[in-house]
């Protein structure tokens, strides 16, 4: 069955984004990105350290030609410092498809919607392709839709919580009102958060977290694999309705006692 | 000369931003510069004159959600 996630000008087959971030070496990085079949992968845009560079970096280790790379603007609070970092990035690896995230501030490393709407705004106008980062607000999601952004990003939980979703009806109004591709990208702690995801129709969830800080994070990362897999699967399939009683699963005729 | 290198005040040897490059070993690293606030593309290292004071912001990649 051919089912493309269309993002941009960009296709995938891998419903799965991954993180890069969190890890305890780029081995384990590379392996576990691997576990996953994630096509995409983000990364952040940090000082190289002059002091001390150290022999090897990450993209020794996520090589830029298997993988879509995705930059980031993590640790970024206003428009400005998003726009700089993105155009850094840009000239860095020629990538044009970014991660757009402006946050709040650092305890709830919530999204901080009037940057992130005032960031948007200026990278469609430098012809960025922009997946964005936001609350589960759906009116704000539509926002950035006309703005021009390729892909809207609800959190399901804060960064890095692991909590799940916390507002799985919002995740689907969201979907519903939505011309581009949802990715449901923070929150998600394990396997069926995912597949929840995705039950509830998000084009595609975005996993760091959950596999960097698994005890066998290349497992993990198969689960999340498996889990994306299956929650698609699951709302192209359709379910069956939620009833307030019994359903009996067999025949309720032809018994030897009649 | 003096500039100010990711923040540090830095003494560098070299005149342009391509000496720069490879005055810190970073020829074989994907990496971005942006000069007093303006991103340099790769295409003008050889052409851009590092002068005294100059704010330089070397980045790269590193991992990331």
């Amino acid at each position: 069955m051919s089912d493309i996630f269309k993002v941009g000008t960009h296709e995938f087959t891998s419903r799965l984004i991954v993180g890069s971030g969190k890890y305890k070496d780029f081995e384990t990085t590379k392996l576990a990105t691997e576990a996953s079949e994630a096509e995409m992968i983000t990364v952040a845009v940090r000082r190289v350290n002059i002091t001390d560079m150290g022999k090897e970096n990450l993209l020794d280790y996520i090589d830029p030609k298997k993988y879509t790379i995705l930059p980031n603007t993590a640790g970024c609070f206003n428009a400005e410092d998003a726009v700089r970092t993105l155009r850094l990035a840009r000239e860095a690896g020629g990538w044009n498809l970014v991660k757009l995230e402006v946050l709040g501030d650092t305890e709830t490393l919530y999204p901080n919607v009037v940057e992130t709407i005032k960031a948007a705004k200026m990278l469609v106008a430098e012809d960025f392709e922009v997946m964005v980062y936001t609350n589960d607000d759906p009116i704000v999601a539509t926002r950035l839709e006309e703005i021009g952004c390729v892909a809207v990003m609800p959190l399901g939980n804060p960064i890095g919580s692991g909590r799940g979703l916390a507002n799985p009806f919002n995740i689907r109004v969201i979907k519903q009102r939505a011309n581009v591709p949802i990715v449901v990208d923070a929150g998600i702690g394990t396997a069926s958060d995912a597949a929840k995801a995705l039950e509830l129709g998000a084009d595609a969830a975005l996993i760091n977290t959950a596999i960097a800080e698994a005890k066998d994070e290349c497992m993990m990362a198969r689960a999340m694999r498996d889990a994306v897999r299956a929650g698609r699967l699951a709302h192209l399939a359709g379910r069956m309705p939620k009833r307030a009683f019994a359903s009996a699963s067999s025949p309720t005729e032809g018994y030897i006692w009649d | 000369m003096q500039i100010q290198l990711n923040g540090e005040n830095t003494q560098v040897a070299a005149t342009n931003l391509i000496e720069l490059v490879a005055e810190l070993g970073l020829e074989q690293r994907m990496i971005a510069i942006e000069r007093n606030m303006e991103v340099v593309p790769k295409s003008e290292y050889t052409g851009t004159q590092l002068e005294e004071s100059d704010r330089i912001e070397l980045v790269h990649m590193i991992g990331g959600g």
